[in-house]
């Protein structure tokens, strides 16, 4: 293991993540999710970081997080907006609700505001079927969605 | 504290009972995902504060509980030892629940569930029809437990079934057990719990690993999220007796990060089961031990398969590989593993504790025992209901469910999930086990089934679910890639009026491909929502090709909104409303629809109150 | 499971293509049809590599009766007694409209061209796009494998999913041994329109601009010839 006051600026914040798994290579999702939600992003060097000491190729770090829905190699907004696609939201009109909210962030699903605020990402159900169309402003679940109450739920940008 | 006998465990039991007195108030909030969005939080907090302030705090117990099921009347409060049961509760009606029933022992009229027929009003939950139809074995008891409170669980008989496993049954007699319950996997694939558990334990090896899968990714299920919200030691009890059996030490539940609630309650179970000896070292004092631990998945629909889980288990992306070699023999990091789903662990106790003959008559020859479902889509009463095998559709959707909203027709009904298939009306009859669903070109899969009505496209559904696998297929094999590529190419035409009569024999080869070459489960089952939607509605398909009609009014190339002049009051809902700015007119005057700025989103549709805007 | 209680060196014995044959017991279904000299398509294999099951080119049918259905033959172990059928019209055309969805994506693939004469396809009823790589793989495995590099992976998954270096930027890990060039099934002889050594047909080669889709005996048997495409505006 290396030894702690030679990590770099990422290791600092990095290490002690990697050390709450013991750096096993079957915890490197645990681990990402982890530095995920430290950075709200994935840093490069902190992928790179993490596949040193996991010992396995970057190439693999790479491959997962670009594989798995809920990471990302681009900053987030510091809100999240999600807007469920599963079934039963799309049987009562998401995607209606998703292309309001398109329309009033003025940026496509996946996308960033330009001031950092709004990341908009649509998810695969989250598993509040009764309540749809739902959208998840942050931890928050929004019931019943229709495209009138879209604005209401998002600050004029 | 430990506890390491089966004495031990049985006098702990014992006093948390008798320190419980059944008269005494206690009022329990759900706490499940729809009623937290429906703000039970705030329900539970004003009850909490409602107690204190009339210094009612050490006389009556308050728990949020987990998910109740009735999620379309969320959020849900029962008032003990009567059971009064309370929907749409809010935090203003708080302080009438407290005095009218915790102070006066009378229900609150209004916050009592109305049948919709009769218009009677129910008190007990089991009056109402919702719940009288189901056989609630597995999240029966969310209604009862605190999912953080070990000592609720073994209030209820917890951790008996695992006591009455290790003193008293030899591992190969836990197997036959579970073999002669014909329990079978509730994660979709139906393959019998027993035999599955056998061939992982007679697998040569030292290290054995036992998984639970809560990768709970079909869209429209969430019966997996409700069970280990709400009752996760019933789910450690079934991996526990599993791991006896097969001869496992080590465990993993592998969950959605999409399910902090899970996550954080089933690892605050683990916790609660290490500290009593449940779990870990020399379990209850028998000399075998096993310890569970939890992975959060990444967001990814593949990895419910058993080799995409396991991949992702070993930090790699969640890729299928051939099962030629069975994971019972090779599986995580090439050792014998037994994977079954959340709902399955939480059937082993039951079975356990109340014997496989009492299990094997429940259900249908081939199918065993109950299965949740999570009805939702265009029903009333949208929610988790657990029913007996052999139940047909009619009584699941019109006697459960309460039929569709809005005095419209079923369609139809699609059961297993992205690769289930569509179930038209007419075959509504239909008894609900693994084989008759699969006959009907559908499947049981986890469990979601999402109503459909006229107003809803079935080549739309198609297209849906072909663009969610695409998304979600891992990539790796040709057939599932590229395949599922073109049936999208193809079915996106079809529903923007670009459609070919020549496409449909394309659709159907591309589907029997799909189904013989993929390599895994999730590429087989891929073409099941084409191939049931093209074979029962077929002329929706000719409707919208030759026709260039959309029947339902869904695809927006092929439908055209217009206001009619005669209807039309100028009430300006419609114009206020529209996202686009199409619509124009002045007070009290027909309000006018520029069909080239029409985005055709459907908002003035939905919104006029005076049927005056039309959708042809 | 009566093959793992075999001794090493006990043959196994299946049938194939009615014919009763002889294994080696740690083979796979394709290296013991091959043994026999029997053609099986593969795009995905290579013998010196870990086998991958993803091209699927190489099903076979097998069992009899309800049971029947198709494999994958690199991956699937030789079982004994069990029915293979090699060439059976299942086989034949799954592997055909396998081949035609990879010819869709690499219309410029010499490799698939050739494979799409054997297999007599004549006629692509998808729209062609013009990538080059087919991810059967094949360069991942053989830089892991051979090179221990470790250097280029998957990326991304489904219809995403492309092969490539960590950040696609150059890679540390990278010797630029040109193995993974080497192996390469797809981009090797690409056509390149003109000139003798990569033309997959001669019909384009003294003709401008370079298409062959005019000559009617166009040699890659595509119709229309699919051999010249560059973009996909072209074709429509």
């Amino acid at each position: 293991m290396r030894k702690k006051n030679q990590t770099t600026f990422e290791g600092s914040r990095v290490d002690p993540i990697i050390d709450k798994y013991n750096a096993e290579q079957g915890s490197l999702i645990s681990i990402l999710q982890d530095i995920q939600a430290e950075y709200r992003y994935l840093p490069r060097e902190a992928l790179e970081h993490v596949a040193r000491r996991l010992n396995i190729p970057v190439v693999q770090a790479f491959g997962v997080a670009t594989f798995f829905r809920a990471f990302t190699l681009e900053p987030r907004g510091r809100q999240l907006i999600h807007v469920c696609m599963g079934t039963a939201c799309h049987v009562r009109g998401s995607q209606n609700v998703l292309e309001e909210v398109e329309r009033k962030l003025e940026i496509k699903a996946g996308g960033t505001t330009p001031d950092g605020e709004y990341t908009l990402e649509t998810v695969n159900c989250v598993g509040a079927c009764a309540l749809g169309p739902v959208v998840i402003r942050n931890e928050e679940y929004l019931s019943h969605m229709t495209p009138t109450k879209v604005s209401g739920l998002l600050k004029k940008v | 504290m430990r506890i390491s006998s089966v004495k031990e465990l049985d006098e702990l039991r014992r006093e948390i009972q008798d320190s419980r007195d059944p008269d005494r108030p206690r009022i329990t909030v759900c706490g499940g995902t729809g009623c937290s969005a429906t703000g039970c939080k705030g329900v539970a907090g004003m009850l909490r504060v409602g107690l204190k302030s009339r210094e009612l705090e050490g006389r009556v117990d308050l728990s949020v509980t987990g998910c109740h099921g009735f999620c379309e009347c969320g959020p849900i409060v029962i008032v003990y030892p009567q059971g009064i049961f309370y929907q749409r509760v809010t935090p203003e009606d708080v302080d009438e629940i407290i005095t009218e029933t915790i102070e006066h022992g009378k229900p609150v009229e209004r916050l009592l569930y109305r049948d919709p027929v009769t218009g009677e009003k129910k008190i007990h939950e089991t009056d109402i029809p919702f719940y009288q139809k189901q056989m609630r074995l597995t999240i029966g008891n969310n209604t009862a437990i605190d999912p953080a409170s070990i000592s609720d669980y073994l209030a209820t008989g917890g951790y008996s079934a695992l006591a009455k496993v290790l003193y008293g049954m030899a591992p190969e007699a836990v197997i036959e057990e579970i073999k002669r319950s014909g329990l079978r996997g509730r994660g979709g694939g139906g393959f019998p719990t027993g035999v599955k558990w056998e061939s992982t334990r007679n697998a040569p090896g030292d290290i054995k690993y036992v998984i639970c899968n809560a990768d709970e990714g079909d869209p429209g299920a969430y019966m997996d999220r409700s069970i280990l919200e709400g009752n996760p030691h019933s789910v450690l009890e079934g991996m526990i007796i599993g791991a006896y059996a097969i001869g496992s030490h080590e465990g993993y539940v592998y969950v959605r990060n999409e399910y902090p609630l899970a996550v954080a309650n089933t690892a605050t179970a683990i916790q609660q089961a290490r500290e009593l000896g449940l779990l870990g070292e020399d379990i209850l004092g028998s000399g075998f031990s096993f310890d569970i631990r939890i992975n959060r998945g990444g967001g990814a629909f593949v990895c419910g398969e058993s080799t995409a889980l396991m991949a992702s288990l070993e930090g790699k992306p969640g890729e299928p590989r051939a099962k030629y070699i069975h994971t019972s023999e090779k599986g995580l990091w090439d050792m014998p593993s037994n994977l079954n789903n959340v709902e399955t662990w939480a059937n082993v106790p039951l079975i356990i504790n109340r014997g496989s003959q009492w299990y094997s008559r429940i259900g249908t020859e081939s199918s065993k025992g109950t299965k949740v479902f999570s009805l939702v889509g265009k029903i009333n009463n949208t929610g988790l209901v657990e029913v007996p095998m052999g139940i047909t559709l009619r009584e699941i959707i019109f006697d459960i469910g309460g039929g569709i909203p809005g005095g419209r027709r079923l369609k139809a009904v699609q059961t297993g999930g992205p690769s289930g298939g569509c179930i038209p009306e007419a075959l509504i009859d239909l008894p609900v086990d693994y084989e008759r669903l699969a006959e009907v070109g559908s499947m049981m899969g986890s469990g979601g089934m999402i109503v459909m009505d006229e107003n809803t496209c079935m080549v739309d559904i198609a297209r849906y679910f072909t663009s969610f696998l695409q998304e979600e297929s891992c990539g790796k094999c040709v057939p599932c890639r590229e395949g599922l590529f073109r049936l999208g190419e193809i079915l996106t035409d079809i529903t923007q009026g670009r459609g070919r009569m020549e496409d449909l024999p394309i659709i159907e080869d591309l589907s029997e491909m799909l189904k013989d070459a993929s390599l895994c489960g999730l590429g087989t089952t891929a073409a099941n929502p084409v191939m049931s939607t093209l074979n029962y509605f077929r002329d929706e398909y000719v409707a919208h090709i030759r026709d260039g009609k959309c029947p339902a009014g869904v695809c927006r190339e092929l439908i055209a909104f217009r206001i009619d002049r005669e209807k039309c009051t100028g009430c300006g809902v419609c114009m206020k409303n529209c996202p686009s700015g199409a619509i124009t007119g002045e007070k009290k005057q027909t309000h006018v629809l520029n069909t080239e700025r029409c985005t055709k989103c459907g908002i003035c549709y939905d919104s006029c109150r005076f049927d005056a805007v039309k959708k042809e | 499971m009566s093959e793992k209680n075999r001794s090493r060196g006990e043959m196994v014995t299946f049938m194939l293509n009615g014919a009763r044959v002889q294994a080696d017991p740690g083979s796979s279904l394709l290296e013991a049809i091959r043994f026999y000299g029997l053609d099986i398509p593969t795009l995905c294999y290579d013998e010196g590599l870990t086998p991958y099951g993803a091209c699927r080119l190489c099903v076979v049918e097998v069992g009899s009766g309800k049971r029947e259905k198709l494999v994958a033959s690199c991956v699937h172990p030789v079982r004994e007694g069990l029915e293979v059928r090699t060439h059976s019209n299942r086989v034949l055309k799954t592997r055909k409209m396998i081949l035609e969805l990879l010819i869709a994506r690499c219309p410029g693939s010499k490799k698939l061209q050739d494979m799409a004469s054997e297999l007599e396809l004549k006629e692509i009823k998808f729209r062609p796009l013009n990538d080059d790589c087919i991810l059967c793989g094949l360069c991942v495995r053989m830089c892991e494998e051979q090179m221990a590099a470790r250097a280029i992976g998957f990326a991304g998954r489904g219809r995403d999913r492309y092969i490539t270096t960590p950040f696609d930027m150059t890679s540390e890990e990278c010797r630029k041994c040109g193995a993974c060039m080497y192996i390469c099934p797809a981009c090797e002889l690409r056509c390149q329109g003109t000139g003798a050594e990569t033309v997959l047909c001669s019909g384009c080669i003294n003709t401008e601009p370079v298409c062959a889709s005019r000559y009617d005996d166009a040699m890659c048997f595509m119709v229309p010839c699919l051999s010249c495409v560059r973009t996909p505006e072209d074709v429509k």
